[in-house]
């Protein structure tokens, strides 16, 4: 059977699954809809966090990040990962106990106040969009790659079958479609990543492979890894080049940025109980870390894998690869515009190399080289893995499948997240606040359809900050409803007044300080680099400076302005302590 | 003493008692992370495991194993408490 039909069987089948497991699962009220009835097994909602955790660009380009970052890349694994032990420890627990559907909710109860609400939703309406864009995105570009539909149509498809099980099954049908959904990216993810090992290092786990020497020689991979890649002028893999500061506040940034994502926190709502809110975090991680430590050893891998195809010999040394040899993976991987080759002195051979390096520019001048001739989009690392690495083509399509599984869960978990703040917080808290079940029920169903539809025509006309939103996102994230929530279960002193204004300090901060270098609807006012920079903080760490103002801003106001009245004081008391969170709705 | 400031004590009790384990396993999370990871990456780098550097082993593995230790071992540590001050769910 050829590639082709194989991956539309492969993708199709598992689409059938997700559209059966959204009928059986229909949502039947707003509790169904928007935390799946409290109902959820910790393990099961432990492998839907992980889904809906793990974007497209977790599952395509992080693998690939790390390959051409090596050290640097450090701050996606740390960050990324140690958000759940925040999440753990300071947050899903109460949240759970507090047992109201949304994360608006909780601030508004908490800060006594329709303003903090409102701010409140602006802030996740804000984070989850940019983050949706790029998943519909990922959808339409896995599509066009393997399928050969063009990218309409890929989205086209991707849109419906997320309404079908989104707009029918709310938060229940989303919970168990992530855990198919995880099942199949992971399966995908570490198969290509076990037979690589094996070929390399002859080690099945990946994870030790980075580790081991290579095979038949005496050498350890990263030490020929940090040898190959010196020889062609690039800086060693296992250290970095970013400043220290920087490194700090991005790794932190990640981490709170994780543990205030709406999306991921309104996952622990959904267990019966507060110890299992705690549990579950550890599932969650669990099954996060399957793929966040397989994903350094497919990097650096991939990378060696690569340079190897490129110099046969001797790197750096002997002749490269001539074009007209090129295995069949570099030709088909061309047409899709990842790999550019252009032949600079016209010998017909791939100088691959760094030629922004001004220490190897004498050499590379000796040898005859005018610049680096080919260009590799970091993507490729994982997409062409099982092709460089001569995986049989169901691997491949297994690829495909992953990769949709990947992007369609996380899309589906923003789009519910964003359905229910409009849908709870405000039609039924702010505009129409006599509606019934019912009609809250299709408020939601029409917000999520409507939700689809805006992430699909961003997925089509992407603002040209695709790239730019992580920072967005997790910055956002962590300088505004991080600090919001926090502060709502450990003080008891902080009030409407305080809350509000340090939500909308960091909120501004933030948003200022990424507009003024990335310049996203605007032309950029200053340069993006190092000398610039507010104690030398790039735009992808500045959450944390948000974060802090928050804190002082919220922490000063409060202590000059009336302190919060006493129910307030009792929901704190009461959310500090697991027993009467209430046990599971009938399902 | 009466009934509503004993009632209060108890619960200041266990508030405490957490906020300990809490504040204890933070302090793992950020060593193995930002102080083994990031700060000292370079001298720890000198320590071979196997074909790792130690620091840089930290930063693309350990920390992550360690987080997923310290989940688990809060989960298990909170319910006993939740026993010991009879706050654990029915």
């Amino acid at each position: 059977m050829d590639l082709q039909t194989l991956t539309y069987l492969v993708v199709g089948f598992t689409f059938l699954i997700y559209i059966g497991i959204a009928v059986w699962s229909r949502a039947h009220s707003t509790g169904d809809f928007y935390v799946a009835g409290k109902g959820v097994h910790p393990v099961a909602n432990g492998m839907a966090t992980a889904a809906d955790w793990m974007s497209a660009a977790s599952f395509i380009s992080m693998a690939g990040l790390i390959a051409f970052l090596g050290y640097d890349g450090s701050v996606y694994l740390m960050g990324w990962t140690g958000g759940y032990v925040l999440l753990a420890l300071l947050l899903a627990p109460y949240l759970r106990k507090y047992g109201k559907f949304t994360v608006p909710s909780f601030i508004a109860d908490r800060y006594y106040s329709r303003t903090a609400r409102v701010v409140a939703v602006i802030c996740l309406i804000f984070i989850s969009f940019t983050y949706v864009a790029g998943q519909m995105r990922g959808v339409g570009i896995v599509f066009s790659r393997f399928l050969e539909v063009d990218i309409l149509t890929g989205l086209l498809i991707g849109m419906g079958v997320v309404f079908i099980y989104a707009v029918l099954g709310g938060m229940k049908g989303i919970t168990y479609t992530q855990v198919a959904q995880y099942c199949v990216l992971i399966f995908a993810y570490t198969v290509p990543a076990v037979f690589i090992s094996i070929q390399l290092t002859g080690n099945p786990l990946p994870q030790l492979g980075l580790g081991s020497t290579v095979s038949g020689e005496s050498m350890y991979l990263l030490d020929k890894l940090d040898m190959v890649v010196q020889d062609l002028g690039f800086g060693a893999y296992t250290d970095g080049s970013k400043a220290m500061i920087d490194v700090a506040a991005i790794t932190l940034a990640l981490m709170v940025g994780t543990a205030g994502l709406p999306h991921v926190i309104v996952r622990f709502f959904t267990v019966p109980k507060v110890s299992d809110a705690r549990k579950s975090a550890g599932w969650a991680l669990l099954f996060i870390a399957l793929l966040y430590t397989t994903a350094p050893a497919v990097g650096a891998m991939a990378r060696l894998n690569l340079i190897e195809t490129i110099w046969p010999g001797e790197v750096a040394e002997s002749q490269p690869l001539a074009y007209e040899d090129r295995p069949e993976w570099f030709r088909t991987w061309e047409n899709t515009g990842l790999l550019d080759f252009t032949d600079n002195n016209g010998d017909g051979l791939i100088q691959y190399y760094n030629s922004d390096n001004p220490d190897f520019a004498p050499i590379a001048e000796s040898k005859g080289w005018e610049g680096n001739e080919l260009v590799v989009d970091r993507d490729i690392m994982v997409l062409a893995n099982p092709e460089i690495a001569n995986l049989p083509n169901w691997v491949i399509a297994l690829i495909a499948a992953g990769g949709v599984a990947a992007a369609l869960s996380t899309a589906a978990g923003l789009l519910l997240v964003i359905s229910s703040a409009v849908s709870h917080d405000l039609v039924k808290n702010i505009i129409a606040p006599n509606m019934s079940d019912r009609g809250e029920l299709l408020t939601g169903r029409i917000a999520a359809a409507v939700a689809i539809g805006v992430a699909g025509y961003l997925g089509y006309n992407p603002p040209g900050f695709v790239a730019q939103v992580v920072a967005f996102a997790f910055g956002l994230a962590a300088a505004s409803l991080f600090p919001a929530i926090i502060m709502g279960i450990f003080s008891t002193r902080i009030n409407r007044e305080g809350a509000i204004a340090g939500m909308l300090t960091g909120l501004i901060f933030t948003f200022s300080y990424i507009l003024y270098f990335k310049g996203i609807f605007i032309t950029p006012i200053a340069a993006n680099v190092p000398e610039n920079w507010l104690f030398g903080i790039s735009p992808e760490g500045i959450g944390v400076v948000g974060m802090l103002l928050n804190f002082g801003v919220a922490f000063t106001i409060s202590r000059f302005t009336a302190a919060p009245p006493k129910h307030i004081r009792e929901l704190i008391e009461d959310i500090r302590v697991p027993r009467g969170a209430g046990g599971a709705q009938a399902h | 003493m009466s009934q509503q400031s004993e009632h209060q004590d108890r619960r200041d009790a266990y508030w405490n008692a957490n906020k300990k384990i809490m504040f204890g396993c933070l302090i793992v999370w950020f060593v193995v992370s930002f102080g083994f990871g990031i700060i000292l990456v370079e001298p720890l780098n000198n320590i071979p495991l196997f074909g790792y550097e130690l620091g840089f082993w930290f930063a693309q593995q350990g920390a992550i194993y360690t987080f997923l230790i310290l989940i688990f071992f809060y989960a298990w540590r909170m319910n006993k408490l939740d026993r010991e001050h009879d706050v654990h769910e029915e």
